[in-house]
């Protein structure tokens, strides 16, 4: 019988293999799959029991912190947001039930305090409870308080503000904006409320006919290819035949021939369209791929809530062998769409001397000991232009605030650089179907000799022009910044 | 060194080991450390220790390990328990106690365990009606779905686990007397060898009974167990692997028609084939038993650290934590590792036992050890595979960890016939 023994102990150890085998699947290479699936509360019933680090603006202000509820075994945290729907974009919500968006759900690693097994295991045998991390941001509460309240009196929009020489994001304010804090009462009304999309962060999600701000990217194509010259004249008659269809100047203005400052100034439509054609598809292409159209922004927030911008076909980004009508892409037309984040980044590329940095929300992230953990340094994204370009093109802008259509962005005593822009939106559907409904930008940067802050703000559904709506947000919020320096 | 002292020296480390873990409980609970601690060590090494001389004077020679291994998965218990529930705990310490008085009480009056084959049929009838008592009207009780407890008066148990030990008696008791004709008389049939009727008999109304009443009572896991039990013994007997197959065609034959004819059956086995149907409802218990042990990963989030309910409600998270699912919560707490450690336990523990049955002299002897050590490793088997999604889950429990009275006094009965098998086939080796 012995023999039987043997092989039953045999078959016995077997089974246990197969015991051991199901354990390690569960619990180390299938745990990551596990731990996503919907029916699992327990990483969120977990991680309401940690206290989830505080996010601060770059002055000190709380944007959201952990508050306790209940005691003992029934401890766990709720977050809060001390200044309401200010920060509701970009920093998002948390919450257990509801889940979480934006900067919230980008760095919940860092808030939750999440670290490698090894270390927390050592954390655990030195008794430390694990805690979140705090992430202080580069927002500046004074100037999106700013920028949020003159979108709110200007209608649905975006303002984005770049520090240009380090990419540091100091505004980031979307309207219709959204209280976090009513996340967990109303977060069915605020999915389902189509017409304000109060969750949607349009600085990064809203795409907008970019309009006369565009030829700045023209200008910086043709300038940096050497297609032409600050010097170079090109004849801009009234009206233009292109693909068929009239391509008109304002009142069909005739400008005979003149040269960039001239046409940035007045914004000349039959200028830049005839620059477009010269320059070539394939150039403005390549341009625009380095100011950071056709991608993804690289920014610190989740990755389905940034959207590139582009010449799209329904949701779909064109390349640069389809057909496209190139001399209405450079007059922002055709089907360019831009995210006000990205036009804010071509203001910031020509303010940095050429040089873009990539858009930063938060600086350093800082432990509960007060340690800071990680910094994040400026780093840079692309070198879409040389210096000179970005001169000619920084002396070009002041034109437009000193003495063209930007006038309304004039800062006193400081030199202001900038482009507007007013893409005609008649009947769309989100703005009402009104027959006078435009998109209106102001982008640029001050002070023009040594920008501080570069800036774009969008306003959609307006009957007036980029000067009249966008470029005093700009002023205000340029000037708030500036000031607090 | 000898057998009793090697058994001393290992106690100590258990002892240290069940101290360590009531410190990190209570450091957990109160963020301080607490002499409590101590107290419970030296409680529970006291009650070891008064074990450990019993053993020296009444059973000598015996296997040194079994007894430590089985105060290791009880001091492991013992600290789970009372992490999920210190009422609880003290409840599993007293059963630990009285574990052990049956455990002496068995060696004292068992010491010539040859009785036990005089007895089978009276033994097996025992079994058998133990099974039956959850059924019958006034002592029986229902649980979820399944009858497994009795109650006389202020005594509540489970049945099943002491029918185990005496169907497991029976067999080897019958196997012993009828091996050699069940092999002999062995015919091949359309190529595949049957055993002789005659002599298979007696023995399949014993198992087919106990089977008949394990469906009755709805005690799925028991039965797997007790079928298993069953093959193991009978191959060991015989050495016909062919049996086993039979037997292997039988069960799943029987399974197939229980599962597509009794709802209770049918129901555990569509949960285990797809659990995400009804995550909130009846596939409830497997998912987050599953959950638990993804949460763990290699090392566990330490003792006292997983959630069991759901905070701030008296909601489970984790239900049957302190019996079913004791495996996953110990996943969840002390990780692979912890986990890898306590199924080593008992493999140790079947290891030992399989060489007290090497040792056996006798056909008894060896059968008995046999077939206890496999109804025991198998008993591991059916709850951990079923709270990893091997098997279906079905409610047994993990023996001398799982909270539960009946299981643990069962166990040491069933731990105490092994000691005195290894007493008596370790003096006969010495003597050889």
């Amino acid at each position: 019988m012995n023999r039987q023994i043997v092989k039953l102990f045999a078959f016995i150890v077997a089974l246990f293999a197969v015991l051991v085998g199901f354990t390690s699947y569960w619990s180390v290479f299938d745990a990551k799959a596990l731990k996503e699936k919907n029916a699992n509360k327990r990483p969120l019933l977990e991680q309401q029991q940690i206290e989830r680090g505080r996010i601060l603006t770059a002055d000190g202000t709380v944007i959201a912190r952990s508050v306790p509820k209940g005691r003992g075994e029934a401890l766990r945290y709720v977050r809060r947001y001390p200044e309401g729907s200010l920060f509701g974009h970009p920093i998002g919500y948390s919450f257990v039930k509801e889940g979480d968006s934006e900067f919230e759900q980008f760095h919940n690693d860092e808030l939750v305090g999440n670290e490698s097994e090894f270390s927390s295991i050592l954390d655990e045998l030195r008794g430390r409870a694990q805690e979140g991390d705090d992430i202080v941001t580069n927002l500046d509460s004074e100037a999106q308080r700013v920028a949020l309240a003159d979108l709110e009196e200007a209608g649905f929009g975006a303002v984005v503000a770049i520090e240009p020489r380090s990419g540091r994001v100091k505004v980031m304010a979307s309207n219709v904006p959204f209280d976090p804090n009513r996340v967990p009462y109303e977060l069915e009304k605020l999915n389902s409320n189509e017409t304000e999309t109060p969750l949607l962060n349009r600085a990064t999600q809203g795409r907008y006919p970019p309009g006369s701000t565009f030829k700045v990217v023209t200008a910086a194509a043709g300038l940096d290819s050497g297609t032409i010259t600050p010097e170079t004249t090109i004849d801009a008659p009234g009206t233009l035949d292109i693909q068929g269809q009239p391509l008109q100047n304002d009142f069909d203005e005739d400008f005979g021939p003149i040269s960039l400052d001239t046409a940035l100034t007045n914004s000349v439509n039959t200028w830049f369209a005839q620059l477009g054609e010269q320059v070539g598809q394939d150039t403005l292409f390549e341009y625009m791929d380095k100011f950071g159209f056709n991608s993804k922004p690289a920014i610190d927030l989740p990755s389905d809530q940034v959207l590139p911008s582009g010449i799209l076909e329904g949701n779909a980004l064109l390349g640069r062998n389809d057909p496209i009508d190139i001399a209405r892409v450079a007059i922002g037309q055709e089907r360019l769409l831009a995210t006000p984040l990205q036009m804010a980044e071509v203001a910031a590329a020509v303010a940095n001397g050429g040089t873009l940095m990539k858009p930063q929300i938060w600086s350093r992230v800082v432990d509960p000991d007060g340690r800071v953990t990680k910094r994040l340094d400026p780093s840079e994204y692309s070198q879409p232009i040389s210096q000179e370009t970005a001169e000619e093109l920084n002396a070009a802008m002041q034109g437009v605030v000193n003495e063209g259509t930007g006038t309304n962005a004039e800062i006193p005593g400081i030199t202001v650089a900038g482009k507007t822009g007013t893409a005609e939106t008649p009947y769309n559907e989100s703005c009402g179907g009104g027959s006078e409904e435009n998109q209106a930008w102001f982008m640029g940067f001050a002070p023009a000799e040594d920008p501080k802050i570069a800036i774009a703000a969008s306003v959609e559904c307006t009957e007036q022009f980029g000067n009249d709506v966008a470029a005093p947000i700009f002023r205000d919020v340029a000037e708030t910044i500036l000031d607090g320096e | 060194m000898s057998a009793r002292n090697r058994e001393l020296m290992a106690l100590v480390p258990v002892a240290l080991l069940l101290t360590a873990g009531f410190a990190a409980v209570f450091a957990q609970e109160n963020a301080k450390l607490d002499d409590a601690s101590l107290v419970y060590g030296a409680y529970f090494f006291a009650v070891c220790l008064a074990t450990h001389f019993y053993l020296r004077i009444r059973l000598p020679n015996a296997d040194p390990y079994l007894f430590p291994m089985v105060a290791l998965l009880m001091a492991f218990g013992l600290v789970m328990v009372y992490r999920i529930d210190a009422d609880l705990a003290r409840d599993q310490a007293n059963w630990f106690v009285l574990g052990l008085v049956l455990f002496a009480a068995t060696i004292h009056f068992l010491r010539d365990y040859d009785v036990l084959e005089r007895y089978r049929y009276t033994i097996a009838v025992a079994g058998l009606l133990l099974l039956l008592a959850p059924r019958l009207p006034g002592i029986g009780q229902q649980v979820n779905g399944a009858y497994l407890g009795v109650k006389l008066g202020p005594l509540a148990f489970q049945p099943a686990e002491f029918s185990k030990i005496c169907l497991v008696v029976f067999l080897a008791s019958y196997l012993r007397e009828h091996r050699e004709v069940l092999i002999v008389g062995a015919r091949r049939v359309l190529g595949v060898t049957l055993p002789p009727l005659k002599h298979f008999g007696p023995m399949l109304v014993v198992w087919g009974a106990s089977m008949f009443m394990l469906v009755f009572i709805r005690d799925l896991g028991s039965s797997l167990m007790f079928f298993a039990a069953f093959l193991a013994l009978l191959y060991v007997a015989t050495g016909r692997f062919s049996f086993v197959v039979i037997g292997m065609a039988m069960f799943l034959v029987g399974a197939w028609f229980f599962a597509s004819t009794v709802p209770h059956v049918h129901d555990r086995v569509e949960i285990w084939l797809d659990p995400y149907a009804h995550p909130q409802e009846s596939g409830y218990q497997i998912l987050q038993s599953i959950f638990a042990q993804a949460d763990g990963g290699l090392f566990g989030k330490g003792f006292g650290q997983g959630l069991i309910t759901i905070p701030g409600t008296d909601n489970a998270l984790l239900p049957a934590a302190q019996t079913d699912t004791i495996y996953s919560l110990i996943v969840n707490e002390l990780g692979l590792f912890g986990a890898c450690a306590v199924v080593s336990i008992y493999l140790l523990f079947s290891a030992r036992g399989f060489k007290i049955a090497l040792l056996a002299d006798d056909g008894f002897s060896k059968l008995l050890a046999t077939g206890l050590t496999a109804v025991f490793a198998i008993q591991a088997f059916v709850i951990i595979g079923g709270v990893t999604r091997v098997i279906p889950l079905t409610g047994v429990t993990l023996p001398f960890i799982s909270y539960g009275g009946s299981s643990i006094v069962a166990n040491f009965v069933l731990l105490a016939l092994l000691l005195l098998v290894s007493d008596r086939a370790r003096r006969e080796a010495a003597v050889r």
